[in-house]
């Protein structure tokens, strides 16, 4: 019988203490950032709530605001104006942006192309007070008055950039032979792109839109100096308007605590309706229609 | 171009139908004709590519209508000051005398602060998230951080002025004081409202934007780097250390210069905490003012060409620094996921 003459397995060198050491720190580490990320977020919203809340009542939702000193009264004006203001971007964004974004996936394979993409990026970090500073000098200083439309036309600029370049991505993602299926039956380009392309993307450039519009349903800078507020009920595109970021700003750094609480409801509501928006992407990205980057 | 690798969309468009049979053939012959209608020539495939043409260079038009306006209603400053106006201490709107120096020091200062705080905290959230914690509380986790994207900036400045303010004057700015006011950074009353206030808030609104792209940049470090390190008998920290933040640092750059134009060009909440007084003081816990916010409550209320003007120039500055410190960063974090698109506002 052979003998086996290996010599015996040396047993593994233990760790060095120093490194399993530093290894459960770092962890450690890891972890604490993580707690000291997550509190502000949490301490932000159960302040929200727990202000928020005790002031939201039929009145907020439904009156216009009251002089000071005077309690009551609701930031319904503001709601309404923030609602046709972003309408108003919608209209003017929604179809450049997606425009933009079909040329790029279907037209734009090419250098000028990358130079949209870039200025698209580009365009994406403008600081939102020079947006504002550029829909005054367009829009206000041409009607000789702040305006809705101003407004509008500032977060038009915001949402541009967002909507193009998601439009871009889910197109590229319709598979090519789709597009192919479609030319070799006759259909021409542009129905091809508009009825298989885009139709196949619909969910996915729609989530693109509510993106964009999450992001800027809370933007107050741009509105300072362009949609300006208003006391009042207004609906015309070429007046004054309310908004309710803008009214949040103005009751919070006033000196009347009925003005706080105030601004606190305006706050929880403003929240739910971007959480409400940005959960329901997500809960659509999950359910798979979209890969998960 | 398709990339088989990737999960496709649900496709509803139009699809062959089980019940579809030969019988039916008139009706989805009916219904596939109007994708025919309007084929005859190449005319309406000129428009639609010209209209089409006509969006993309609305984005270009866009940029350009933002730099020209800037440029051409900042003149009357600009051949008033000269280069003057960025050294300027003074800002005087009554004499008319603008210099934008104490705006641009807050600005810089307040993000570079900012920076300090989030850079550390954000790549802790990132590795965590991505090399150490059990796979179930990963979506949650990245959840979270987005939500923190997705509160306003002036929620932000709201919970600031009545939680974080007092919280600051009443505890940590006297703790500061006392351990550190000998460095001259924490001098002075605590009354809150200060420069600290404003880069702590500033630190909480651009963590999930170097958070994100930091993951997003960990995600794509090859996992052979990782297998090679942990086979080399590595711990997993000195696996993280070797093997992925090492591949992973101009990405992680970009992020963080990503989160830094977005700090530059913050506004609301900045506003609310800082104080607008234009001084440079050394001490954080005095007031300052940054270029977003003296656009933020002068603009409206600017009365005489060459204040609106002097405005219009911070705003000019503003965005040109906001534009290249941007482009900077799109470069370095296209060098590292290849041109695939960052989606840090996903």
């Amino acid at each position: 019988m052979p003998e086996i003459n290996a010599p015996a397995r040396q047993p593994v060198a233990p760790i060095a203490l120093r490194r399993r050491v530093t290894d459960h720190v770092m962890t450690g580490i890891a972890v604490l950032t993580v707690i000291l990320v997550l509190v502000p977020l949490f301490a932000v919203f159960a302040y929200l709530v727990y202000r928020g809340v005790g002031s939201i009542n039929w009145a907020f939702l439904t009156q216009t605001p009251k002089p000071v000193g005077e309690a009551g009264g609701g930031m319904a004006n503001a709601i309404v104006g923030s609602a046709f203001i972003l309408a108003l971007a919608s209209i003017l964004g929604v179809p450049v942006g997606v425009g933009a974004g079909i040329y790029l996936a279907e037209f734009g394979r090419n250098r000028f192309g990358d130079v949209i993409r870039f200025t698209a990026d580009v365009l994406n970090g403008v600081p939102s007070i020079v947006v504002g500073i550029v829909a005054y000098s367009i829009v206000v200083l041409s009607q000789k008055h702040f305006s809705a439309l101003a407004g509008g036309v500032a977060l038009a600029i915001m949402m541009i950039p967002t909507i193009t370049r998601t439009t871009e991505e889910m197109l590229l993602l319709v598979p090519q032979a789709l597009r192919e299926a479609a030319y070799g039956l006759g259909v021409s380009r542009w129905r091809t792109t508009l009825s298989i392309t885009l139709r196949t993307a619909t969910s996915g450039v729609i989530t693109g839109i509510m993106l964009a519009f999450a992001r800027v349903a809370g933007e107050t800078a741009p509105l300072l100096f362009t949609a300006f507020g208003n006391q009042f009920w207004n609906l015309r595109a070429n007046q004054p308007t309310a908004a309710l970021p803008l009214q949040i700003f103005n009751y919070a750094i006033s000196p009347y605590d009925e003005w706080h609480r105030q601004a606190w409801a305006g706050a929880l509501v403003l929240i739910i309706l971007i959480v409400t928006a940005v959960a329901a992407v997500r809960f659509a990205v999950r359910r798979g229609t979209f890969g998960a980057a | 171009m398709a990339i088989p690798s990737l999960p496709r969309p649900n496709m509803h468009g139009p699809q062959p139908v089980e019940s579809t049979k030969v019988s039916d053939f008139r009706s989805t012959e009916k219904r596939a004709a109007s994708l025919f209608r309007g084929t005859t020539g190449e005319t309406a495939d000129r428009v639609f590519k010209f209209v089409m043409l006509l969006c993309g260079l609305a984005v270009l038009a866009t940029l350009a209508l933002i730099v020209y306006q800037l440029v051409m209603r900042s003149a009357l400053s600009w051949h008033a000051f000269g280069f003057k106006f960025f050294a300027g201490h003074d800002w005087d709107p009554v004499n008319e005398q603008f210099g934008a120096m104490p705006f641009i020091y807050g600005t810089l200062v307040s993000s570079l602060l900012a920076l300090l705080i989030a850079i550390p905290l954000s790549i802790g959230v990132a590795v965590f998230t991505t090399e150490m914690c059990p796979v179930v509380l990963r979506g949650p986790l990245s959840f979270f951080v987005e939500l923190l994207a997705a509160i306003p900036s002036v929620v932000y400045g709201l919970w600031a002025i009545f939680v974080l303010v007092p919280l600051l004057s009443n505890y940590v700015q006297p703790f500061l004081s006392k351990t550190l006011g000998w460095t001259g950074l924490f001098e002075g009353p605590p009354y809150g409202i200060s420069m600290l206030a404003a880069g702590i808030i500033l630190a909480i609104m651009i963590i999930p934007i170097i958070c994100s792209i930091t993951r997003e940049v960990l995600m794509v470090v090859p996992q052979h780097q990782r297998e090679a390190a942990l086979a080399l008998g590595a711990t997993r920290w000195e696996m993280i250390r070797v093997g992925v933040l090492r591949n992973a640092r101009a990405g992680i750059m970009g992020g963080i210069i990503l989160g830094l134009g977005r700090a530059l060009g913050e506004t609301m909440a900045v506003t609310m905490v800082i104080g607008n007084r234009p001084e440079i003081a050394k001490s954080l816990f005095a007031p300052g003012y940054t270029m977003a916010s003296v656009l933020a409550n002068e603009f409206s209320e600017a009365t005489g060409n060459v204040y609106l003007s002097a405005l219009i120039e911070i705003g000019l500055a503003l965005f040109l620094v906001t534009i290249i410190v941007n482009a900077l960063a799109r470069l370095l974090v296209w060098t590292v996921t290849r041109g695939q698109p960052a989606r840090a506002n996903a």
